[in-house]
């Protein structure tokens, strides 16, 4: 059995001090096969995006410790910490963070080309990840001539290029379209029978349905942690989003 | 990610805000440029200066007559001297003064002044009388020949006229009085043309001189003066046809060399003064123009103005530079949101202060590159009369500050914006 590809340990958060003092995690737990697909749900303010900040290493907590494929995120320095978050964490967020002015094809290269990629390999790989996403036809537009599913799905196809151990996406389709949605809702089933480990963070029950595993989050703390489908099996909505 | 890739990033950057980027090559470019052009002009404006005082004379002293007022009189010399004319311009027309017992000189003052037991570092001293617009013709062609000088031969090598053909007048000619003249270029140009003007008989004033030599073209005709309009005579011979037998307009004294100059002004000074009578507090009446102390007076000028003219470049610079700091602020600040994408996607800090350095220092240096070239091409011109000299020193000083101003402005704003957690930068709007 290999190490699971998160462990987190009574991680909490606090923000300001005195009385402004917020407590966002108040420890939480959490530990996370390779090939699972896990939900966080929570209402605003829960405490879902904080939690998610500190898995793809974009924050530090205030105490506990946390595991990335065995590695103590804590430990590492700064240089560390950025060669983590490019090998090893695929992020996706809300509101796309593409680079403007930059073609779908130079976005999804730029973590290849900082991973230190050589340029012919990373083209390659660029072009293949944009293709999995279904924009091969799109590859040199902007982000402002992309529509907000498009810019989601470059954004998915960015967070993948790498390989990472694990995908993390932040509320993927909060911004977008019913249509838009279930593209992006599509693709994270098809990696998740691929064999990806995703986490993603949403207030919507129909998004949280295609997970294996939901967590609810209140104040916090973990409420609830329920299992919807076998880690090793394919996730739940699966068969009706194929047909 | 090596240097190149950093760099096609910095490029890939730039290329994405074309406008900006543009203007803040120009405004680096303009502040480049200024510096160096108006230290060029200052310092061609002060070479220029100092050509035209030695092409007065080496080693020479002027005495002229003046009022007693004498603070009139070192003005008027400075102006014949930026006229470059010769030095009978400012002084001839002053030499009579409101003063009575102010006495003029004479001839006698020369000979005085030649006198070797009382002026030991004089070497040679050239009496002068000018004669202003006086008409010359030469079969049908006339010319109104600026000065006409009358003098002794000496005056030649005090004042640095050099004949280019033909001769000088001697001695002997002096003696004799003969009606013979040395002419310089453009009198020769107009009465003669292409016609060899040597041995050719002119009038001057209505009297015939025989041209024998043509003074080398002294070339510095800045000003009102054209230095290379003037005929040069034996002093009786202009005396007696011209402007008669009346005080001189100045007296050129020759040191015997640098060192002595110093030493002949106060010879002549203690001679004119014994026979002018000039005792104790009494002003004289007579001044010296001496050509090393004038030189230093005018360079010690020209400093200045040089130094102001830098001071003025250096405040477009500064503008140029405030420039590039608010458009490097400006740049990385709207950025900082691009800084935590590019960190959550796992950018080493290192890369992305060396995209923001060489954005920085592409921008300023390519500015500044084409400021040196615009401001030497610049200095290729003759700009307002004076021909610039590039001063090496503010092309690297220029070049030096824009880079150095783009670089801090550019990397310090980018370091910070990289030290922040991703998670800060991204929020950042």
């Amino acid at each position: 059995m290999t190490a699971p590809v998160l462990a987190v340990h009574e991680v909490t958060k606090e923000y300001g001090a005195g009385d402004a003092r917020v407590r966002a995690l108040r420890g939480v737990s959490l530990t996370v096969d390779r090939g699972d697909y896990v939900a966080i749900m929570g209402a605003s303010g829960s405490g879902k995006s904080t939690l998610m900040n500190i898995l793809g290493c974009l924050d530090v907590p205030t105490s506990g410790t946390y595991l990335v494929d065995g590695t103590d995120v804590g430990a590492l320095d700064e240089r560390r910490l950025a060669i983590l978050r490019n090998r090893k964490i695929g992020f996706v967020f809300q509101s796309f963070n593409l680079i403007p002015r930059m073609s779908a094809l130079a976005n999804v290269e730029l973590p290849l080309a900082y991973g230190g990629v050589r340029a012919g390999e990373r083209r390659r790989r660029a072009l293949a990840a944009l293709e999995r996403v279904g924009l091969s036809e799109r590859v040199h537009h902007e982000p402002s001539e992309l529509s907000g599913g498009q810019q989601q799905r470059v954004a998915i196809a960015r967070a993948l290029v790498t390989a990472p151990a694990l995908l993390l996406a932040d509320e993927p389709t909060g911004n977008l379209d019913t249509d838009s949605t279930r593209d992006v809702l599509t693709i994270l089933d098809h990696l998740s029978v691929g064999g990806r480990t995703i986490v993603l963070i949403t207030h919507e029950d129909d998004v949280a349905e295609h997970a294996k595993r939901v967590i609810r989050l209140v104040d916090g703390r973990i409420v609830e942690d329920r299992r919807n489908a076998p880690v090793d099996g394919p996730p739940p909505r699966r068969a009706g989003v194929g047909a | 990610m090596n240097a190149l890739e950093v760099l096609r990033f910095a490029a890939r950057g730039l290329a994405a805000n074309k406008m900006r980027s543009v203007l803040t090559t120009l405004g680096i470019l303009i502040g480049v440029a200024a510096v160096i052009l108006l230290t060029a002009v200052g310092e061609g404006s002060s070479r220029a200066i100092t050509a035209d005082i030695q092409a007065l004379g080496a080693n020479t002293l002027t005495v002229s007559s003046s009022t007693a007022g004498g603070g009139g009189g070192g003005g008027g010399g400075f102006r014949a001297l930026l006229g470059g004319g010769p030095p009978g311009g400012g002084g001839g027309q002053q030499n009579s003064g409101p003063r009575t017992q102010a006495r003029p000189l004479t001839l006698d003052d020369a000979r005085a002044l030649a006198d070797k037991a009382d002026a030991p570092s004089v070497r040679s001293v050239s009496p002068v009388v000018t004669a202003q617009q006086q008409a010359a013709v030469y079969e049908g062609a006339s010319h109104t020949i600026q000065q006409l000088v009358g003098t002794y031969p000496a005056y030649f090598e005090a004042s640095n006229k050099p004949v280019a053909k033909g001769g000088y007048f001697t001695a002997d000619d002096v003696l004799a009085a003969r009606k013979i003249v040395v002419i310089g270029q453009t009198v020769a140009e107009n009465l003669f043309g292409t016609v060899d003007p040597i041995d050719k008989r002119i009038t001057i004033g209505g009297v015939p001189f025989t041209v024998v030599g043509v003074l080398k073209e002294a070339g510095s005709s800045s000003g009102f003066q054209d230095a290379d309009d003037v005929a040069i005579a034996p002093l009786p011979a202009v005396q007696q046809s011209l402007t008669g037998f009346g005080p001189l307009g100045q007296v050129i004294v020759q040191a015997t060399s640098a060192a002595t100059v110093d030493a002949a002004q106060r010879e002549i000074t203690a001679v004119l003064n014994q026979r002018h009578g000039i005792t104790g507090d009494q002003s004289a009446d007579y001044r010296i123009l001496n050509q090393a102390t004038l030189q230093e007076t005018v360079t010690a000028a020209t400093g200045t103005f040089t130094v102001l003219l830098a001071a003025v470049a250096a405040i477009s610079l500064l503008v140029g530079g405030i420039g590039i700091t608010n458009i490097m602020l400006v740049t990385v600040t709207e950025r900082t949101r691009e800084i935590g994408i590019r960190k959550a996607i796992g950018a080493p800090k290192g890369a992305i202060l060396g995209q923001f350095l060489a954005e920085a220092t592409m921008l300023s240096l390519v500015g500044g590159l084409l400021g040196v070239a615009l401001g030497v091409l610049g200095s290729q011109f003759t700009i307002a009369g004076v021909r610039p000299v590039v001063v090496p020193a503010s092309v690297a000083l220029a070049l030096g500050v824009s880079v150095a101003i783009g670089l801090f402005f550019g990397g310090y704003p980018a370091g910070r914006a990289a030290r922040l957690r991703p998670i800060e930068a991204l929020r950042h709007e």
